[in-house]
Protein backbone atom coordinates (compact mmCIF):
# COMPACT_ATOMS: atom_id res chain seq x y z
CA UNK A 1 0.00 0.00 0.00
CA UNK A 2 1.34 3.41 -0.73
CA UNK A 3 2.89 5.90 1.98
CA UNK A 4 -0.06 8.22 3.43
CA UNK A 5 1.27 12.09 2.92
CA UNK A 6 1.22 13.75 5.96
CA UNK A 7 3.47 17.00 5.19
CA UNK A 8 2.64 19.77 2.85
CA UNK A 9 4.13 19.40 -0.08
CA UNK A 10 4.39 20.81 -3.85
CA UNK A 11 4.61 17.95 -5.36
CA UNK A 12 1.32 16.24 -5.96
CA UNK A 13 0.00 13.58 -4.01
CA UNK A 14 -2.52 10.58 -5.43
CA UNK A 15 -5.56 10.72 -3.51
CA UNK A 16 -7.11 7.22 -2.30
CA UNK A 17 -10.90 7.09 -1.06
CA UNK A 18 -12.26 6.37 2.54
CA UNK A 19 -15.64 4.88 0.33
CA UNK A 20 -15.64 2.49 -2.22
CA UNK A 21 -15.89 5.33 -5.82
CA UNK A 22 -19.12 4.83 -7.90
CA UNK A 23 -18.05 2.53 -10.89
CA UNK A 24 -18.61 4.23 -14.23
CA UNK A 25 -20.00 1.17 -16.08
CA UNK A 26 -22.83 1.17 -13.06
CA UNK A 27 -23.20 5.04 -12.73
CA UNK A 28 -27.16 6.42 -13.84
CA UNK A 29 -27.65 9.03 -16.12
CA UNK A 30 -27.79 11.84 -13.39
CA UNK A 31 -24.31 10.22 -12.16
CA UNK A 32 -22.56 10.51 -15.80
CA UNK A 33 -24.19 13.82 -16.18
CA UNK A 34 -22.74 15.08 -13.43
CA UNK A 35 -19.12 14.06 -14.17
CA UNK A 36 -19.67 15.29 -17.19
CA UNK A 37 -18.91 11.60 -18.71
CA UNK A 38 -19.09 11.78 -22.63
CA UNK A 39 -18.13 9.29 -25.64
CA UNK A 40 -15.04 11.15 -26.28
CA UNK A 41 -14.32 11.70 -22.68
CA UNK A 42 -14.59 8.54 -19.97
CA UNK A 43 -11.28 9.18 -18.09
CA UNK A 44 -12.43 10.42 -14.57
CA UNK A 45 -11.25 10.66 -11.33
CA UNK A 46 -11.56 8.28 -8.30
CA UNK A 47 -12.10 12.10 -6.73
CA UNK A 48 -15.00 12.74 -9.47
CA UNK A 49 -16.20 8.91 -8.98
CA UNK A 50 -16.31 9.23 -5.60
CA UNK A 51 -18.38 12.70 -5.20
CA UNK A 52 -20.39 11.08 -7.91
CA UNK A 53 -22.24 9.33 -4.96
CA UNK A 54 -24.13 12.75 -4.57
CA UNK A 55 -24.62 14.04 -8.28
CA UNK A 56 -27.08 17.09 -7.88
CA UNK A 57 -24.62 18.50 -5.61
CA UNK A 58 -21.32 17.78 -7.74
CA UNK A 59 -23.47 19.10 -11.03
CA UNK A 60 -23.53 22.54 -9.46
CA UNK A 61 -20.27 22.55 -7.62
CA UNK A 62 -17.99 21.57 -10.57
CA UNK A 63 -19.01 25.07 -12.59
CA UNK A 64 -19.22 27.28 -9.44
CA UNK A 65 -15.23 26.05 -8.65
CA UNK A 66 -14.40 26.46 -12.25
CA UNK A 67 -16.01 29.68 -12.47
CA UNK A 68 -14.22 31.13 -8.83
CA UNK A 69 -10.77 29.62 -9.92
CA UNK A 70 -10.38 30.48 -13.30
CA UNK A 71 -13.10 33.35 -14.23
CA UNK A 72 -12.34 36.42 -15.70
CA UNK A 73 -11.03 39.51 -14.87
CA UNK A 74 -11.24 40.44 -11.13
CA UNK A 75 -8.16 39.05 -9.11
CA UNK A 76 -5.18 37.19 -10.75
CA UNK A 77 -4.99 33.33 -11.41
CA UNK A 78 -1.90 33.49 -9.13
CA UNK A 79 -3.53 35.43 -6.45
CA UNK A 80 -6.79 33.11 -6.56
CA UNK A 81 -4.28 30.07 -5.93
CA UNK A 82 -2.34 32.01 -3.11
CA UNK A 83 -6.24 32.13 -1.40
CA UNK A 84 -7.00 28.85 -2.09
CA UNK A 85 -3.42 27.75 -0.35
CA UNK A 86 -4.42 29.61 2.96
CA UNK A 87 -7.89 27.91 3.11
CA UNK A 88 -6.04 24.63 2.84
CA UNK A 89 -3.67 25.14 5.14
CA UNK A 90 -5.70 26.32 7.99
CA UNK A 91 -7.69 22.95 6.80
CA UNK A 92 -4.80 20.62 6.64
CA UNK A 93 -5.83 19.29 3.59
CA UNK A 94 -2.26 18.16 2.25
CA UNK A 95 -3.91 17.33 -1.34
CA UNK A 96 -5.22 20.12 -2.13
CA UNK A 97 -2.45 22.44 -1.06
CA UNK A 98 -0.19 20.58 -2.80
CA UNK A 99 -2.32 20.88 -5.99
CA UNK A 100 -2.74 24.64 -5.51
CA UNK A 101 0.94 25.50 -4.53
CA UNK A 102 1.59 23.21 -7.57
CA UNK A 103 -0.39 25.89 -9.90
CA UNK A 104 0.98 28.47 -7.70
CA UNK A 105 4.24 27.80 -8.42
CA UNK A 106 3.75 26.95 -12.33
CA UNK A 107 2.48 30.62 -12.74
CA UNK A 108 4.80 32.52 -10.77
CA UNK A 109 8.32 30.38 -11.79
CA UNK A 110 9.47 30.87 -8.05
CA UNK A 111 8.83 28.19 -5.11
CA UNK A 112 9.57 30.51 -2.68
CA UNK A 113 6.51 31.82 -1.45
CA UNK A 114 5.12 28.43 -0.67
CA UNK A 115 8.11 26.61 0.60
CA UNK A 116 7.70 29.48 3.32
CA UNK A 117 3.86 28.99 3.32
CA UNK A 118 4.58 25.43 4.18
CA UNK A 119 7.52 26.10 6.57
CA UNK A 120 5.83 28.60 8.55
CA UNK A 121 2.38 27.69 7.88
CA UNK A 122 -0.34 30.28 9.37
CA UNK A 123 2.91 32.82 10.73
CA UNK A 124 4.48 32.82 7.07
CA UNK A 125 5.87 35.92 6.30
CA UNK A 126 5.44 37.35 2.60
CA UNK A 127 5.48 40.45 0.50
CA UNK A 128 2.90 43.02 1.75
CA UNK A 129 0.41 42.26 -0.84
CA UNK A 130 0.48 38.34 -0.67
CA UNK A 131 0.72 38.86 3.02
CA UNK A 132 -2.52 40.54 3.19
CA UNK A 133 -4.35 38.13 0.53
CA UNK A 134 -2.77 34.83 2.16
CA UNK A 135 -3.42 36.25 5.96
CA UNK A 136 -7.06 37.05 5.05
CA UNK A 137 -7.75 33.51 3.36
CA UNK A 138 -6.51 32.24 6.58
CA UNK A 139 -8.59 34.30 8.96
CA UNK A 140 -11.91 33.42 6.84
CA UNK A 141 -11.18 29.32 7.23
CA UNK A 142 -10.84 30.01 10.77
CA UNK A 143 -13.45 27.88 12.79
CA UNK A 144 -15.68 30.80 13.39
CA UNK A 145 -13.85 32.95 11.00
CA UNK A 146 -11.74 35.58 12.14
CA UNK A 147 -11.53 38.06 9.51
CA UNK A 148 -12.58 41.42 10.56
CA UNK A 149 -12.80 44.89 9.59
CA UNK A 150 -8.73 45.85 9.28
CA UNK A 151 -8.06 42.83 7.33
CA UNK A 152 -10.18 43.85 4.63
CA UNK A 153 -8.52 47.62 5.48
CA UNK A 154 -5.42 45.61 4.61
CA UNK A 155 -6.26 44.26 1.42
CA UNK A 156 -7.71 47.83 -0.13
CA UNK A 157 -4.44 49.37 1.64
CA UNK A 158 -2.19 46.66 -0.46
CA UNK A 159 -4.14 48.11 -3.41
CA UNK A 160 -6.45 45.05 -3.90
CA UNK A 161 -10.24 46.45 -5.76
CA UNK A 162 -13.53 45.62 -4.27
CA UNK A 163 -14.00 43.32 -7.02
CA UNK A 164 -10.77 41.76 -6.41
CA UNK A 165 -11.63 41.26 -2.43
CA UNK A 166 -14.72 39.55 -3.80
CA UNK A 167 -13.00 36.94 -6.17
CA UNK A 168 -10.03 36.32 -2.87
CA UNK A 169 -13.20 35.57 -0.94
CA UNK A 170 -14.89 33.54 -2.97
CA UNK A 171 -11.40 30.95 -3.51
CA UNK A 172 -11.17 31.07 0.01
CA UNK A 173 -14.75 30.17 0.58
CA UNK A 174 -14.82 27.10 -2.18
CA UNK A 175 -12.01 25.17 -0.36
CA UNK A 176 -13.99 25.60 2.76
CA UNK A 177 -15.89 23.33 0.14
CA UNK A 178 -13.55 21.82 -1.44
CA UNK A 179 -11.12 21.05 1.37
CA UNK A 180 -13.89 19.41 3.55
CA UNK A 181 -14.57 17.02 0.47
CA UNK A 182 -11.11 16.01 -0.30
CA UNK A 183 -9.39 15.76 3.58
CA UNK A 184 -12.63 14.08 4.75
CA UNK A 185 -13.26 11.36 2.08
CA UNK A 186 -9.82 10.12 1.35
CA UNK A 187 -6.32 11.06 1.79
CA UNK A 188 -2.92 11.71 -0.21
CA UNK A 189 -0.85 8.87 -1.17
CA UNK A 190 2.76 8.88 -2.50
CA UNK A 191 2.31 9.50 -6.27
CA UNK A 192 3.54 6.10 -8.02
CA UNK A 193 5.62 6.68 -11.08
CA UNK B 1 -26.96 44.62 -14.91
CA UNK B 2 -28.14 41.32 -12.80
CA UNK B 3 -29.67 42.40 -9.67
CA UNK B 4 -28.69 39.90 -7.71
CA UNK B 5 -30.16 41.56 -4.03
CA UNK B 6 -32.80 38.60 -4.22
CA UNK B 7 -30.54 36.05 -3.85
CA UNK B 8 -29.67 34.12 -0.58
CA UNK B 9 -26.29 34.68 -0.84
CA UNK B 10 -27.72 38.54 -0.73
CA UNK B 11 -29.39 37.80 1.55
CA UNK B 12 -27.71 36.49 4.56
CA UNK B 13 -25.26 38.78 3.47
CA UNK B 14 -27.38 41.55 4.58
CA UNK B 15 -27.10 43.42 1.44
CA UNK B 16 -29.24 46.10 -0.33
CA UNK B 17 -29.90 46.62 -3.92
CA UNK B 18 -28.29 49.84 -3.59
CA UNK B 19 -25.19 48.32 -1.55
CA UNK B 20 -21.87 49.32 -3.52
CA UNK B 21 -20.93 45.26 -2.26
CA UNK B 22 -24.17 44.26 -4.30
CA UNK B 23 -23.20 46.35 -7.02
CA UNK B 24 -19.90 44.48 -7.18
CA UNK B 25 -21.86 40.60 -6.37
CA UNK B 26 -23.69 41.53 -9.90
CA UNK B 27 -20.51 41.01 -11.12
CA UNK B 28 -20.36 37.59 -10.42
CA UNK B 29 -24.05 36.90 -10.77
CA UNK B 30 -23.39 33.36 -12.47
CA UNK B 31 -21.14 32.44 -9.06
CA UNK B 32 -23.91 33.51 -6.97
CA UNK B 33 -26.94 31.86 -8.74
CA UNK B 34 -24.55 28.23 -8.73
CA UNK B 35 -24.17 28.88 -5.10
CA UNK B 36 -28.23 29.15 -4.21
CA UNK B 37 -28.52 26.73 -6.90
CA UNK B 38 -26.08 24.15 -4.72
CA UNK B 39 -27.96 25.34 -1.21
CA UNK B 40 -31.04 23.50 -2.99
CA UNK B 41 -29.41 20.33 -4.13
CA UNK B 42 -27.69 19.84 -0.49
CA UNK B 43 -30.78 20.49 1.70
CA UNK B 44 -33.74 19.38 -0.16
CA UNK B 45 -32.20 17.31 -3.38
CA UNK B 46 -34.83 15.11 -5.41
CA UNK B 47 -32.62 11.78 -4.23
CA UNK B 48 -31.92 12.86 -0.44
CA UNK B 49 -30.76 9.12 0.15
CA UNK B 50 -30.36 7.76 3.54
CA UNK B 51 -30.35 11.48 4.94
CA UNK B 52 -33.81 13.55 4.73
CA UNK B 53 -34.73 17.05 4.17
CA UNK B 54 -35.36 17.16 8.06
CA UNK B 55 -32.34 15.76 9.15
CA UNK B 56 -29.96 17.96 6.28
CA UNK B 57 -32.07 20.91 7.71
CA UNK B 58 -31.37 20.99 11.48
CA UNK B 59 -27.49 19.97 10.47
CA UNK B 60 -27.85 23.62 8.84
CA UNK B 61 -29.09 24.99 11.75
CA UNK B 62 -26.93 23.61 14.34
CA UNK B 63 -23.86 24.50 12.11
CA UNK B 64 -25.55 28.08 11.90
CA UNK B 65 -25.71 27.98 15.64
CA UNK B 66 -22.28 26.54 16.18
CA UNK B 67 -21.03 29.50 13.76
CA UNK B 68 -22.88 31.96 16.21
CA UNK B 69 -24.69 32.91 12.81
CA UNK B 70 -28.41 34.60 13.84
CA UNK B 71 -29.30 35.36 10.21
CA UNK B 72 -28.25 32.10 9.07
CA UNK B 73 -29.37 30.08 12.09
CA UNK B 74 -33.00 32.18 11.58
CA UNK B 75 -32.81 31.33 7.44
CA UNK B 76 -32.07 27.80 8.12
CA UNK B 77 -34.86 27.19 11.21
CA UNK B 78 -37.53 28.13 9.35
CA UNK B 79 -36.31 26.51 6.17
CA UNK B 80 -36.38 23.20 8.53
CA UNK B 81 -39.69 23.92 9.87
CA UNK B 82 -40.73 23.40 6.28
CA UNK B 83 -39.70 19.76 5.97
CA UNK B 84 -41.78 16.79 6.08
CA UNK B 85 -41.42 14.67 9.50
CA UNK B 86 -39.26 17.90 11.19
CA UNK B 87 -41.01 18.09 14.67
CA UNK B 88 -39.16 14.54 14.86
CA UNK B 89 -36.03 16.21 14.97
CA UNK B 90 -36.73 19.36 16.26
CA UNK B 91 -35.32 18.67 19.60
CA UNK B 92 -31.51 18.45 18.09
CA UNK B 93 -31.86 22.09 17.10
CA UNK B 94 -29.69 22.51 20.38
CA UNK B 95 -25.80 21.84 18.86
CA UNK B 96 -25.44 20.31 22.41
CA UNK B 97 -28.07 17.88 21.96
CA UNK B 98 -27.27 14.09 20.15
CA UNK B 99 -29.99 11.28 19.72
CA UNK B 100 -30.42 8.03 21.11
CA UNK B 101 -30.53 6.77 17.37
CA UNK B 102 -27.25 5.40 17.02
CA UNK B 103 -27.30 5.98 12.58
CA UNK B 104 -28.18 9.75 13.87
CA UNK B 105 -26.20 9.93 16.40
CA UNK B 106 -22.70 9.26 14.53
CA UNK B 107 -24.13 11.42 11.52
CA UNK B 108 -24.52 14.82 14.09
CA UNK B 109 -21.30 14.12 15.69
CA UNK B 110 -19.64 13.90 12.44
CA UNK B 111 -21.02 16.82 10.87
CA UNK B 112 -20.07 18.50 13.74
CA UNK B 113 -16.65 17.93 12.91
CA UNK B 114 -16.95 18.72 9.42
CA UNK B 115 -18.01 21.80 10.57
CA UNK B 116 -16.19 23.02 13.34
CA UNK B 117 -12.55 20.94 12.70
CA UNK B 118 -12.14 19.14 9.41
CA UNK B 119 -8.59 19.24 9.61
CA UNK B 120 -9.19 16.69 12.39
CA UNK B 121 -10.55 14.34 10.51
CA UNK B 122 -9.22 10.92 9.73
CA UNK B 123 -9.99 7.64 8.38
CA UNK B 124 -11.35 6.42 11.56
CA UNK B 125 -14.21 8.79 11.31
CA UNK B 126 -15.83 7.11 8.08
CA UNK B 127 -15.03 3.45 9.48
CA UNK B 128 -17.09 4.72 12.38
CA UNK B 129 -19.79 6.04 10.35
CA UNK B 130 -19.81 2.77 8.58
CA UNK B 131 -19.86 0.43 11.70
CA UNK B 132 -23.07 2.51 12.96
CA UNK B 133 -24.90 1.90 9.76
CA UNK B 134 -24.39 4.75 7.15
CA UNK B 135 -24.41 3.89 3.55
CA UNK B 136 -21.48 5.32 1.60
CA UNK B 137 -23.38 7.36 -0.24
CA UNK B 138 -24.62 9.00 3.16
CA UNK B 139 -20.57 9.85 3.97
CA UNK B 140 -20.75 11.37 0.53
CA UNK B 141 -24.07 13.14 0.89
CA UNK B 142 -23.23 14.42 4.49
CA UNK B 143 -19.68 15.89 3.54
CA UNK B 144 -21.66 17.58 0.47
CA UNK B 145 -23.97 19.07 2.81
CA UNK B 146 -21.27 20.43 5.52
CA UNK B 147 -19.09 21.47 2.63
CA UNK B 148 -21.03 23.48 1.24
CA UNK B 149 -21.50 25.24 4.59
CA UNK B 150 -18.18 25.91 5.58
CA UNK B 151 -18.51 27.71 1.90
CA UNK B 152 -21.89 29.54 2.12
CA UNK B 153 -20.78 30.86 5.40
CA UNK B 154 -17.55 32.25 4.25
CA UNK B 155 -19.05 33.46 1.16
CA UNK B 156 -21.19 35.47 3.29
CA UNK B 157 -18.94 36.46 6.01
CA UNK B 158 -16.65 37.95 3.55
CA UNK B 159 -19.44 40.11 1.73
CA UNK B 160 -20.43 41.44 5.18
CA UNK B 161 -16.84 42.64 5.85
CA UNK B 162 -16.50 44.18 2.52
CA UNK B 163 -20.01 45.84 2.87
CA UNK B 164 -19.71 47.12 6.22
CA UNK B 165 -16.13 48.92 4.89
CA UNK B 166 -18.01 50.73 1.74
CA UNK B 167 -21.12 52.01 3.92
CA UNK B 168 -18.65 53.41 5.96
CA UNK B 169 -16.43 55.34 2.79
CA UNK B 170 -17.76 58.86 2.27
Amino acid sequence: MSRVVHEFTATVPDWRPYVTPVKLEEASAAQLAAMKVTPSNRKVSDYVLTLAHDPESLSHRSPLFNGIMYGRDGLSRTERELGAVGASVVNRCVYCAAVHASRYNQLTGTEATMAEIFAREEKAELGERERAIFDFSVKLSAFPPKAGESDVERLRAAGLSELEILDLVMSAAIFGWANRLMHTLGEPVAAED
Amino acid sequence: MTDVSATLVAKLAHLSPTDETARVLAQRADLVALSDASAEAVLAPQDPGGLSHAVRGIIAVRASERLGDETMKDHYYERFTTCEDWYDVAGLADPAAFSVDARLDALLRHADKLIAEPRNATRDDVEALKAAGVAEADIVRLAELCAFLGYQSRLVIGLRLMNTMTEKKP
